[in-house]
């Protein structure tokens, strides 16, 4: 029986599974593996947590990392949702904020702590991630998924996704 | 203000002692009610999945295609936070039933939402101030089931109370522009807060399930509740320019299964498909 596969190797593995929704980073990237464990009979156990309660991509990522895993030659795995603590923007790293805007998606600026709500004309503006201007409008806080909201570029007359802060 | 109408309808109230730990609540005109956290979970389940499903209405039919987008999104948020609460609901049950089996295979007289929630979505002012009037009420709630003592609806409500966010900002700005916008959308806005105004009271009402499950650390204080409610939505409507309806009758009934007509409705049109094919996968 071949030796189970090091958390490192794990989770590089993962590492190659693209988020379905936002496949310029990985499910490791976006904060939606929380661990993974292997165990001595080479059997894997992945934590993952939801971006959205009802994020649709959930049934898709869980399929992929199953999928990876498998490629890798990890013959069993269990996928283990948990909701504590509850994913925010605030986990996407250095890196993965880049490579979002080079996509064309403005990265969350930080999650917003406490008090009950601002309305959106208090907010600050969100750069535009196509000419970096500051002159930018939010056209709706719901955009073509959960995690995105949509503005326009005043500058370059570009409209673009806002990765929202969570 | 008590009314006979208002007295009509009596909530559930806790009888009897605690049975190898589940103690039942039966209401007294209304059908009998199941153990406390069962009944909870369900009223905060289906809530979300009623008012969900209502916005899913929308899709397709919004005014414009940003709202059509908008409101899908909230609809998803809404019934993904239900799948949440009523998977576990059907744990705490014990019965075997998870939650597709809660939502497509129980019975209008089974479900336990506010009536505010199953109100028809009218036009689009309609739709906004019914939730605008839940959101608000939504979010005070899930930050204080936040700091519970049950710790898996703790873990729900902290992932919720960042969705429910949006939902407000959303619901509030647009109750402001429509309020503070032309003639015919402030009429409108106001007709539909005039129109809703009688399904708010039983949000904030207690009974005893409340306080069943305030024994097992599940004690929210409605009251207090409600003074922050009332804030937000006096704030808003004064950007608003809008009236505060005044508290006449107030229609209650649906956290024991009393529902009103549209209901069954909606029902009909939710869980045909799950009843027509059960157990199918696709």
């Amino acid at each position: 029986m071949p030796a189970p596969l090091t958390r490192e190797r794990l989770l590089e593995v993962l590492g190659t599974v693209p988020d379905p929704e936002v496949p310029v980073i990985s499910v490791v990237e976006l904060g939606i593996v929380r661990d993974v464990a292997s165990a001595d009979d080479g059997s894997v156990t992945v934590t993952i947590t939801p971006t959205y309660s009802g994020c649709p991509a959930m049934f898709e990522i869980e399929k992929d990392i199953r999928a990876a895993l498998a490629g890798a030659g990890v013959a069993r795995v269990e996928v283990r949702t948990v909701l504590s603590p509850a994913w925010t923007t605030d986990w996407i790293g250095p890196d993965a904020r880049e490579k979002l805007r080079a996509y064309g998606i403005a990265p969350p600026g930080r999650a917003e702590q406490g008090g009950l709500i601002t309305l959106s004309r208090a907010r600050a503006a969100v750069p535009c991630p196509w000419c970096g201007s500051s002159d930018t409008e939010l056209r709706s806080e719901f955009g073509s998924t959960a995690c995105k909201a949509i503005h326009v570029c005043r500058s370059c007359r570009q409209p673009f996704d806002e990765f929202k802060p969570i | 203000m008590r009314t006979p109408e208002h007295d009509e309808e009596e909530p559930g109230i806790a009888t009897g002692a605690a049975e190898g730990g589940v103690q039942k609540v039966a209401g007294v005109r209304g059908p009998a009610l199941g153990a406390p956290l069962f009944e909870y979970l369900q009223r905060l389940g289906d809530d979300r999945l009623i008012l969900g499903h209502r916005l899913s209405e929308w899709c397709g039919h919004a005014p414009i295609i940003e709202e059509d987008i908008a409101l899908a999104n909230v609809s998803l948020d809404l019934i993904g936070q239900s799948v949440s609460l009523l998977k576990l609901a059907g744990e705490v049950e014990g019965a075997g039933r998870d939650e597709d089996a809660l939502a497509y295979f129980r019975d209008g007289v089974q479900f336990r939402n506010a009536l505010l929630v199953e109100q028809p979505n009218g036009d689009f002012a309609q739709t906004i101030v019914r939730q605008f009037l839940f959101d608000a009420y939504s979010l005070l709630m899930w930050e204080a089931l936040g700091k519970c003592g049950h710790a898996q609806l703790a873990a729900i409500a902290a992932k919720a109370i960042k969705e429910d966010k949006y939902h407000l900002r959303h619901s509030s700005e647009w109750i402001i522009r429509l309020g503070d916008g032309t003639e015919e959308s402030h009429a409108r806005v106001q007709r539909a807060f005039d129109g809703l105004w009688r399904y708010t009271a039983e949000l904030f009402e207690r009974d005893g399930v409340d306080a069943a499950v305030a024994a097992l650390g599940v004690d929210v204080d409605l009251a207090g509740i409600r003074t922050r409610w009332d804030a937000i939505v006096d704030d808003v409507l004064a950007r608003a320019t809008l009236v505060r309806p005044a508290d006449g009758a107030m229609r209650r009934g649906g956290r024991v299964g009393k529902h009103t007509e549209h209901l069954g409705h909606l029902l009909a049109t939710m869980q045909i498909v799950a009843r027509s094919h059960p157990g199918a996968t696709w």
